[in-house]
């Protein structure tokens, strides 16, 4: 299950580098904090499921995804849960071994894009002068280019266009965004007083780097990572759906090209189409909440709406920037002021 | 505490009556059963015209008690007791934690303003200086111009030493301590009562520092007002300070007059501190530091949070938490007597005229 | 002035860049896909016009990698991008300007009303947390990690198949004149409104979280905390302090996310049929047109390079500091 592996790597680093950041937060002590958080438990578990399932697939799938079989068009019944298709293939089973190939690419391109983007944001934006403009340069021009049509340029000039090919120019193509954004921020985190402080003080460069700028570029890493797994599953089953990636390779937008080609629309099968297109936002979903979960673990003052609202109202707390809450219920017990008793 | 045990410098009508009363103000982190307690019945008046030092470790609690009172502090914070009273120049005494968001807002930067940490943060990146400190006029002042504000705004940058012509620049052009001076311009814009001073030459080089402490001390003797001083820099606070609060893992554990402070520590914590700073004049001393670090406020323990570091705990130290009383001295005089400290040691020696303190703490 | 020098300069740099790119990718793709329907082609295609081809696709083995870019170059210059394959003996110039405008009209207007709405929602969720507004999040998050296309299909089924309220493919009447008329007007507005809704539908959730998350990042910076303290009214707050410094990444991400909402508009144009570039690039994948497919491919990345240059001067006009720096 390797792409659980990494991610949760991924999210340890990030749990250890929080911890500089907010050295005075006297919750630091709660290690598992990460885990306890509804939203990226919810997300986790998602990718679990997914995970396992792009793990075992082909050997749960009720029927061999190219199978043809009588039962033409069905809607979902009993033997096919989620109905066939045309040729009578069961659509449960394609998307149960399609899952791996969506995985599969979405952490190939994802692992690579921000390695690369982080390596070359934080050193253009650390290094200023003539290497950041070299490197600006090039990101700008990799964001410049629209990475699907370029995808689509070469894969269709490519004589095969296999998963890990298409992830590794994804992969290739979609650094450039994280590292903008990376750049932009180290840039303006070299310019706060902490870090003019930490520099004055005579710091190392990558002491600097490690101790000062990453830390606070951890959920920009972290959204970058997701953002781009995300890009990444989209892309892919975009160019499968347009036809461009070898058919005969099972993934969830594999399906919808079968579906566009063959008139599900217009003949009203949606179990055709529905239930891969949910595949695909619900894996986008799961990476969407593991990123707040982040976000939440990161910055304690984005915790207070990870509870329940309805408590909040209960206890008729507002929580309000500027204005803080004061609880009122009823008078205070150990010593009423004179407006109180009043 | 009465206002004639009190000398505090700054005469006029009604100097030395509280200007603002905290009392008993609890502070909890997050809202729901699990919180960190970091504020836990703290009370503490500031008289008017004084400057009242809050000192400790970071992370004791002196920011969230300014900020409470001034109901800024973010979510998660939350004020689940007490009470914060601030008495106008007419006598009006109003809870602060019972006004509705809208006479809040009205009563803000006019009541109390407030200089923080770090300038660079607190000055917006993307207006000139000129108007964010005009905003704040006519945010108060409906009746004067756009025109009016922004030459009442030069005519502060003047006041606290920047040109005039500076006003049209925005942060970035500025330098650390212009920006430190901009932000005292801009908390003085409404001739505020209180000021609240959030380590504000905490990012800035020495001779800076005792420029700006300066530049308040003068303002203060000029326009009169009373500031919280907030800093970790016990030394800083015995230059500038009337009075100092010492306050320790969310508790206000020693208060009295900065000069008795300094000399003639009361509480164990005090004195550990005090040892653990270079005095910037005056006697040489040793310096010790303070072994240990403090508590986890999530996991507080149930007596005296300085208990595990302290070189005189006792049994009761680990079981009673201290409440802020009288010295175990009282009976040395007026200005012992309005002094308090929260410490068992005291409590064991009262009566007794502080036989069984320890010598660093009876001096 | 000198800001705007140099990011002439700097965007010359990268449109060359951008060109050279779309020079060597034909160069290095393994196999020669282009001889052999240059072989099928033999003798439809005149000299002057097959010379085209050879050095737009690196045919031309007998000069230098050099000469072929310089040739290369003189033939974008005037504006020569090869022949159709499938439209012979179209120039492919012809069919990408016909296209242009459509696309430029359909994805610019959508993303524009994408963009202001995503930010204006963004701003209100972001500012007030721990409300109602809260649970729009999930919705947006669903919306975020939605194919373009899927939803494309689904609005087909909806809209078209079942209630049959607007058509499924084509960009207007086919019966009509393309005239500046009120009928031919109205019949673009109503065969672009599925497509547009789409657009918008599937786009403005990336704006909405970006700008929440902007305005809940800047809403504890310390100078909104001066704000309030400041007693300034709310709205003055949440627009001229919040809002105000957390659109500038939002502003620099319209920037960066363009190449990516183009890239999924296009596809959205596949799905609708709507005669704009991604619907031709589409064609000309289908049918292995490579002439139209770098045509296309250019096109719309100098587009995405304007619309970049936009977005770079209205933040210059928001941001001071980038003025500053230069």
């Amino acid at each position: 299950m390797t792409h659980d592996v990494t991610l949760a790597e991924a999210e340890a680093e990030t749990v250890t580098e929080m911890r500089v950041e907010h050295d005075d937060d006297p919750r630091r002590a709660k290690r598992f904090l990460f885990l306890r958080n509804g939203k990226a438990l919810t997300g986790i578990g998602i990718l679990l499921f997914f995970g396992i399932l792009a793990l075992v697939g082909p050997w749960i799938a009720p029927y061999d995804p190219n199978q043809v079989s009588a039962d033409l068009l069905q809607p979902p019944t009993a033997a096919h849960w989620l109905g066939t298709d045309h040729t009578g293939r069961d659509i449960l089973s394609q998307i149960i071994v399609g899952t791996r190939g969506v995985l599969v690419v979405g952490l190939i391109a994802g692992v690579s894009a921000t390695i690369l983007g982080v390596v070359v944001g934080v050193t253009a934006g650390f290094v200023g002068g003539a290497g950041d403009e070299t490197l600006s340069a090039l990101s700008n021009v990799f964001l410049v280019i629209p990475q699907l049509p370029l995808i689509i340029i070469i894969a269709g000039q490519l004589p095969t266009a296999g998963g890990v090919t298409v992830a590794l120019v994804i992969g290739v193509t979609g650094w450039a965004w994280g590292a903008r954004v990376l750049r932009a921020q180290t840039l303006s985190l070299r310019k706060r007083d902490f870090v003019e402080a930490a520099r004055a003080n005579g710091e190392r460069t990558w002491r600097l780097v490690l101790a000062e700028v990453l830390p606070n570029l951890t959920a920009i890493i972290a959204a970058g990572f997701v953002g781009t797994v995300t890009f990444a599953v989209l892309s892919q089953v975009t160019l499968a759906f347009i036809g461009i990636t070898p058919v005969s390779d099972w993934n969830w937008g594999t399906i919808l090209f079968w579906a566009q080609n063959n008139l599900a629309l217009q003949r009203g099968a949606w179990w055709w189409f529905v239930p891969a297109g949910l595949c695909i936002a619900l894996l986008g979903m799961a990476l969407t909440l593991v990123n707040f979960g982040i976000d939440e673990f990161v910055n304690p003052r984005l915790r207070s709406t990870g509870m329940n609202a309805r408590l909040l109202r209960r206890r008729r707390i507002r929580p309000r920037i500027g204005f803080t809450p004061v609880l009122r219920t009823g008078p205070s017990p150990d010593r009423p002021t004179s407006e109180e008793r009043s | 505490m009465t206002a004639s045990t009190l000398h505090v410098p700054t005469a006029g009508p009604g100097a030395g009556d509280p200007v603002l009363e905290i009392e008993n103000l609890s502070v909890d982190y997050g809202y729901t059963d699990d919180a960190t307690h970091v504020l836990r019945d703290v009370s503490l008046t500031l008289h008017r015209g004084e400057v009242l030092g809050l000192a400790g470790e970071s992370g004791c609690g002196k920011s969230t008690l300014a900020y409470a009172a001034m109901r800024l502090l973010p979510p998660p914070g939350l004020i689940t007791s007490g009470s914060v009273h601030f008495t106008d120049r007419d006598g009006t005494r109003t809870d602060v934690l019972r006004q509705s968001d809208a006479e809040l807002r009205a009563s803000r930067w006019q009541d109390m303003s407030v200089v923080f940490q770090g300038a660079m943060n607190s000055l917006n990146p993307v207006f000139r200086i000129g108007r964010q400190i005009a905003d704040g006029i006519l945010a108060h002042r409906p009746r004067t111009t756009r025109k009016e504000a922004l030459e009442q705004a030069a005519g502060l940058l003047e006041m606290v030493g920047i040109n005039a012509d500076r006003a049209r620049d925005y942060p970035h052009q500025l330098s650390g301590g212009m920006r430190q001076r901009v932000m005292i311009a801009m908390a003085l814009a409404l001739d505020p009562q209180v000021l609240i001073m959030d380590e504000p030459t905490t990012a800035l080089d020495v001779v800076m520092q005792r420029q700006i402490v300066e530049e308040i001390a003068d303002l203060r003797e000029r326009l009169g007002f009373s500031v919280v001083f907030i800093t970790h820099d016990v030394s800083l606070l015995i230059e500038i300070a009337d009075r100092i609060a010492i306050m320790y893992a969310g508790d206000v554990v020693e208060d009295a007059r900065a000069q008795d402070v300094y000399r003639r520590p009361r509480h164990p914590y005090s004195s550990a501190l005090l040892h653990s700073f270079p005095p910037l004049r005056g006697e040489r001393r040793e310096l010790t530091g303070i072994p240990g670090a403090p508590p986890d406020m999530q996991r507080m323990p149930p007596g005296c949070p300085f208990a595990p570091r302290c070189a005189h705990t006792t049994d009761v130290c680990r079981e009673v938490r201290p409440a802020l009383g009288p010295t175990a001295l009282a009976d040395r005089g007026e200005q012992e007597a309005a002094r308090r400290v929260a410490c068992h040691l005291h409590d064991a020696a009262a009566g007794r005229g502080g036989g069984s303190l320890p010598a660093g703490l009876a001096r | 002035m000198r800001f705007a020098v140099r990011r002439t300069i700097f965007y010359l740099i990268t449109a060359w860049a951008a060109v050279t790119i779309n020079f060597l990718i034909p160069r290095l793709m393994p196999g020669d896909p282009v001889t052999a329907l240059m072989g099928r082609m033999q003798g439809r295609i005149d000299s002057n016009a097959e010379q085209s081809i050879r050095v737009l696709f690196g045919l031309d083995t007998e000069s230098s990698v050099w000469q072929q870019y310089v040739d290369y170059w003189g033939l974008l210059l005037r504006g020569d991008l090869g022949l159709s394959f499938t439209f012979f003996p179209t120039p492919v110039a012809d069919i990408v300007q016909q296209a242009l405008p459509w696309t430029v009209g359909l994805v610019g207007i959508a993303t524009i009303i994408a963009f202001t709405l995503g930010t204006l929602v963004g701003t209100a969720i972001g500012w007030r947390r721990g409300t109602w507004a809260d649970s729009l999040l999930p919705i947006t998050t669903f919306f975020s990690a939605v194919p373009y296309f899927w939803l494309g299909l689904i609005a087909i089924t909806v809209f078209s198949v079942t209630l049959g309220w607007f058509p499924s493919s084509g960009s207007y009447d086919r019966g009509l004149v393309p005239t500046w008329s009120w009928e031919f007007v109205g019949s673009v507005i109503y065969y672009g409104f599925l497509p547009a809704l789409t657009v918008v539908l599937s786009s403005v959730a990336g704006w909405i979280l970006g700008m929440r998350n902007m305005m809940v990042t800047v809403s504890s910076e310390d100078y909104v905390t001066v704000a309030h303290a400041k007693g300034l009214p709310e709205r003055a707050v949440t627009v001229g302090y919040a809002a105000r410094n957390a659109i500038l990444p939002q502003v620099s991400s319209f920037a960066l996310s363009l190449g990516f909402v183009v890239g999924g508009t296009l596809i959205m144009e596949m799905v609708f049929s709507y005669q704009g570039i991604g619907y031709t690039l589409f064609q000309a994948v289908n049918t292995q047109d490579y002439p139209l497919m770098q045509g296309c491919f250019l096109v719309i990345t100098l587009a995405v390079l304007g619309a970049n240059i936009i977005a770079d001067f209205v933040y210059a006009a928001l941001d001071p500091r980038t003025r500053q720096e230069g």
